[in-house]
């Protein structure tokens, strides 16, 4: 069973390449992999894509393969497990998972994931409780437990293997727009 | 840090080390200080339905210095009230792949188009030069039926109208259909030949009002978020309420399941029936409502099953020219024809325990209860597609359990606009707008007139169909070639057998619009860089009739131009007199020497609005370039289709302002429940019940069988492979993939396996396999764990991933009513690499 111990928010010392260095990474992967993604305005996962196409092809999930031809799959991604936050693109985004939820059972019947995400025991695991939206019914009211509409958590919270995006992202959040908006005026 | 850190250790030291980080790195201003101007820090939101599936959710679009920044599920929208699911949550990054398409490029050899050249980046002027010359030569050697268009449900409602107009009022080709026949073809059958009118009488309010839920072939866990959260509130909030999952393998929608049935591939034909059978033996049958609102057919069997002509299984079905042929029965020859479905039989034909069924067939067959029954591509990818469609709509009808709050037979969609551009637009190789079809001479001649084109413009014949024109592609007799807003070269059953050889026949000059370098456009001459979802202005019908608009919000990148811009603008490169025969023109000498653009698109409907009447603080880079609000002539002429027939339409002005309206909307008022008095205003007062799509106002029960699939496991090929989606892609992941979060969390196709089948082949988890049968292979990965668990003797592939395209593997059967292929069924074996 996951326990989260009480100590997570104590000290400030030591050791940032220790995290970052983690291994988390695909075993494919030589380079250290940032899991945690410290607070800045930049996206927070992204610019980095693995190099594409080979000749003439473009489709970059191809992975340069023709498309009449068949190449190896790739290794199975693995689900990063470091339980660090990360950065959301913006406020409303659902924070994905930072732990490996294999076996969890989410049914009618029983909900893993609230045995430390409900508010009445996310002190005892240091788990984020579920937002304060998740109390409220499809008309806006404030249930005594968790909105039924809310209660499949992995149909909006998904997990987030250690695999390399194929195509980098170029979006840009609202703090690098408000930065980049400050910059052109402050010159 | 040693690999043995225990977790708890490691959240520890982690712990410490991210509050370094933040104590020890410099923070943005705007991350730390409240410190911007007003006006700075306003963001401007709009709404738009999301790009994705079928459900039609509402979602608000912030967008900040031209670029969409945020999204979230919009409060207001009936349909979702606020949340979306996670492919809906990450809207705002599908439009920022750094691959882009941003303009337009052409196979070139030498500096001229050439078959075998390679890629390279072309003018507007050039690619449509080039383009025109190809679509002219083929008219001129080959006539308009070797020209043809590949559309989709993803279009807005004006993409999906103009390509129409285009391609059977301007071409005189019947060439076009969508993605959608590979979604939705047989619900529209099963609708027609039920009910003579297409789409559902219910809505989702349905859900709220229910007593039971049946999913037949549907994984709305993964396929229709929303909607099941929907479905869970209900089920959860009323202990009383069950919900019935069937399906081939076990997948998330189980989780919530009461009833949980796994049955052999294609024998949901015989539960279907099986229930029928149950309600008539046990007296349950509402015989006022039958009496009164329904009639009985039985349908030809032996319908074959959708293959070239020339293959056996065509060659020895009895009824494969004519598979639409019926009989009028009565009632108690269709007790007599259900009657051998009896429970016993229907055990041993399905695997499914003897309690389930019945629990089942109890839920329809209670009058006290009130089901809903939800279905997808478990029903419409089969062979007999239609058949199950219209099998379902019989144990509503059997028991009146239909059109009234929570009794609603409910055929959810796949793509966004399914049903408001491919259906209602009529965007088929045999359909006109307002479920017209071309065979008819009356409806062609009524297109005609609002068209404001001469009559025997519209051909009569119908066009290839999805799967015929790869078919056509590949026999050189599809020559000139427009695929738009759809992957169709990852979608397309058979692959290396059909569609390949055909993209890539010398014969053949194919062009792909699309926003992003797909394995289609990969496969094509030309590329068209396209503007996506809220980089223009458009309308999605979703699955309950909900029509809903938005507006554009940000500038395509590049040179990247809407599919509407490219249709119209490639309208002006051709007259006439190069498209129209000479004795059509010599009678309406005042259309010669016009082009397409000028008949089609200047005929003074679609250039009424002036930009004048667009709302202030919107682009619309369309009607920028034509002069005239696009977008508003073009609905409110394909509006008046409908008006007045049942199809209802508002005013173009009135969506721009609403959450969506469900049609028919007459008197400004949405209609919920079709088909019923007090709820539909086209149901005549004291019928209770009125089906107008049928000129007598019944409904038809069907008669209709089990028949086998085409293929089934032998000793050789000794699997079933059912293909599908996951939560996290959208179809053929063009967008999701690009999506880093989207990407990372279900990064790559895998083989779904029952642990039992892979140890019995020596595999296990994660070992590299090739997945075989008799069409072609593709290499991927074993997954015994996860969210879907197979049976014994079946694997379930998804499609989304373009690095391994399992269409190299499907059959490409179709149900040879509707023509949508069976995705759910073939023959493979699974080998290790």
């Amino acid at each position: 069973m996951r326990q989260k111990p009480l100590i997570v928010i104590l000290a400030l010392v030591v050791l940032v390449a220790a995290a970052i260095g983690f291994a988390v990474g695909r075993k494919s992967s030589p380079e250290p992999r940032v899991v945690s993604s410290p607070p800045t305005a930049s996206p927070a996962i992204a610019s980095t894509a693995e190099p594409v196409h080979a000749g003439d092809q473009i489709d970059a999930i191809r992975r340069g393969a023709p498309v009449n031809q068949e190449i190896a799959a790739p290794l199975m991604a693995r689900v990063e497990n470091a339980d660090i936050k990360r950065v959301r693109a913006y406020p409303m985004q659902p924070p994905t998972i930072p732990h490996s939820i294999d076996n969890y059972q989410i049914d009618k019947n029983s909900n893993r994931c609230l045995l430390c995400h409900a508010r009445a025991n996310a002190d005892k695991f240091q788990a984020p409780p579920v937002s304060v939206t998740h109390y409220m019914d499809r008309n806006d009211q404030f249930l005594a437990t968790i909105s039924p509409r809310r209660y499949f958590c992995n149909q909006c919270h998904v997990v987030q293997t250690d695999a390399k995006p194929l195509v980098a992202n170029n979006f840009k959040d609202i703090d690098s727009i408000l930065s980049e908006e400050h910059d052109k005026k402050a010159n | 840090m040693t690999l043995s850190m225990t977790r708890r250790e490691f959240i520890r030291n982690t712990a410490v080390a991210v509050a370094a980080n933040v104590a020890g790195l410099a923070l943005p201003a705007s991350a730390t200080n409240v410190l911007l101007e007003g006006d700075m820090v306003q963001l401007k939101w709009s709404k738009a339905p999301c790009r994705f599936c079928g459900t039609g959710c509402g979602v608000n679009v912030a967008v900040k210095d031209g670029r969409v920044v945020a999204t979230h599920g919009d409060q207001l929208s009936e349909v979702n009230r606020g949340i979306n699911c996670v492919k809906g949550y990450f809207l705002s990054k599908i439009m920022y792949g750094a691959d882009r398409l941003t303009a337009p490029m052409l196979r070139k050899k030498n500096g001229v188009y050439a078959k075998d050249g390679t890629f390279t980046e072309v003018s507007w002027d050039e690619a449509f030069d080039v383009m025109a010359q190809q679509f002219k030569r083929v008219l001129k050697e080959k006539g308009p039926e070797a020209v043809g268009m590949f559309g989709s449900g993803q279009w807005t409602v004006w993409e999906g109208y103009a390509a129409n107009k285009l391609l059977k009022g301007g071409f005189r080709s019947n060439t076009l259909d969508p993605n959608a026949r590979h979604c939705m073809a047989s619900a529209v059958m099963g609708f027609m030949r039920t009910f003579g009118m297409d789409e559902p009488m219910g809505c989702y309010d349905d859900i709220e009002a229910t007593d039971a839920f049946v999913l037949w072939g549907s994984n709305m866990a993964e396929m229709h978020p929303i909607l099941w959260t929907r479905v869970t509130d209900r089920r959860l909030s009323n202990p009383n309420v069950k919900v019935a999952v069937l399906s081939t393998f076990e997948h998330r929608s189980f989780e919530l399941a009461d009833i949980p049935i796994v049955f052999t591939p294609q024998t949901d034909l015989v539960i279907l029936n099986y229930i029928a059978n149950h309600i008539i033996k046990t007296n349950r049958v509402n015989k006022d409502f039958v009496d009164k609102h329904t009639t009985f057919k039985r349908g030809v069997t032996d319908i074959g099953y959708g293959l070239r002509p020339d293959n056996p299984l065509e060659e020895n079905a009895k009824n494969s020219k004519d598979p639409t042929g019926s009989e009028p029965i009565d009632f108690a020859q269709f007790a007599a024809f259900v009657a051998p479905y009896t429970l016993e039989k229907t055990v041993e034909m399905t695997g499914v325990d003897k309690g389930w069924l019945e629990q089942l067939a109890e839920l329809y067959a209670n009058p006290n209860i009130k089901v809903v029954s939800f279905w997808t591509m478990g029903f419409n990818q089969h062979t007999r597609g239609t058949w199950a469609n219209n099998m379902v709509y019989n144990i509503h009808l059997l028991t009146g359990k239909i059109s009234t709050p929570g009794n609603s037979p409910f055929s959810l969609t796949g793509q966004p606009s399914a049903c408001g551009t491919a259906r209602e637009v009529g965007v088929f190789s045999h359909r006109l707008p307002a479920d017209m079809v071309v065979t008819n001479p009356e409806h062609r001649k009524h297109a005609e007139e609002i068209w404001k084109i001469p009559h025997g413009i519209i051909q009569p014949k119908p066009g290839y169909h999805a799967v015929q024109q790869n078919r056509m592609l590949r026999d050189g007799k599809l020559n000139a070639y427009w695929v738009l807003c759809n992957n169709n070269v990852q979608a397309g059953a058979n692959l290396m057998q059909e569609t390949y050889a055909g993209y890539r026949d010398p014969r053949n000059f194919v062009v792909v619009s699309d926003a992003y370098p797909t394995v289609t456009a990969q496969s094509a001459d030309l590329i068209l860089p396209a503007a996506m979802w809220v980089e223009k202005e458009g309308a999605y019908g979703n699955a309950e009739r909900r029509t809903q608009f938005w507006h554009q919000l940000v500038k395509a990148p590049g040179q990247a131009r809407s599919d509407l811009w490219q249709l119209m603008e490639f309208s002006k490169r051709f007259t006439t007199d190069e498209c129209w025969p000479a004795e059509i023109l010599a009678a309406n000498p005042q259309f010669k020497g016009k082009t397409l653009f000028d008949v089609l698109f200047k005929n003074g409907n679609v250039d009424k609005f002036p930009t004048t009447e667009m709302e202030a603080g919107y682009d619309n880079d369309e009607a920028a370039a034509f002069g005239f609000y696009v977008q508003k002539g073009l609905f409110e002429e394909y509006a008046t289709f409908g008006r007045g027939h049942g199809h209802d339409l508002a005013p173009f002005d009135d969506y721009h302002k609403a959450h969506g309206l469900r049609w028919p909307v007459v008197d400004g008022k949405e209609t919920r429940w079709r088909y019923r008095e007090g709820s539909d205003p086209y149901v005549k007062a004291g019928t209770e019940f009125q089906f107008y799509g049928n000129p007598d106002g019944r409904a038809v029960i069907w008669a209709l069988p089990y028949e086998a699939p085409p293929e089934i496991p032998d000793k050789e090929y000794d699997l079933w492979l059912a293909t599908g989606r996951v939560l996290e892609h959208w179809h053929s992941g063009s967008m999701t993939m690009r999506v880093p979060e989207l990407y990372r969390a279900f990064p790559e196709a895998v083989v779904f396996m029952n642990p039992d089948d892979a140890r019995s082949r020596g595999l296990k988890r994660g070992d590299e396999v090739k997945v075989i049968s008799r069409r072609g292979e593709m290499r991927s990965r074993v997954e015994t764990r996860g969210r879907n668990k197979p049976p014994q003797g079946l694997v379930f592939v998804p499609w989304f991933d373009a690095g391994q395209l399992i269409n190299k593997v499907t059959l490409d059967a179709t149900d040879p009513i509707s023509k949508q292929t069976d995705y759910k069924k073939c023959a493979v074996k699974v080998v290790a690499v």
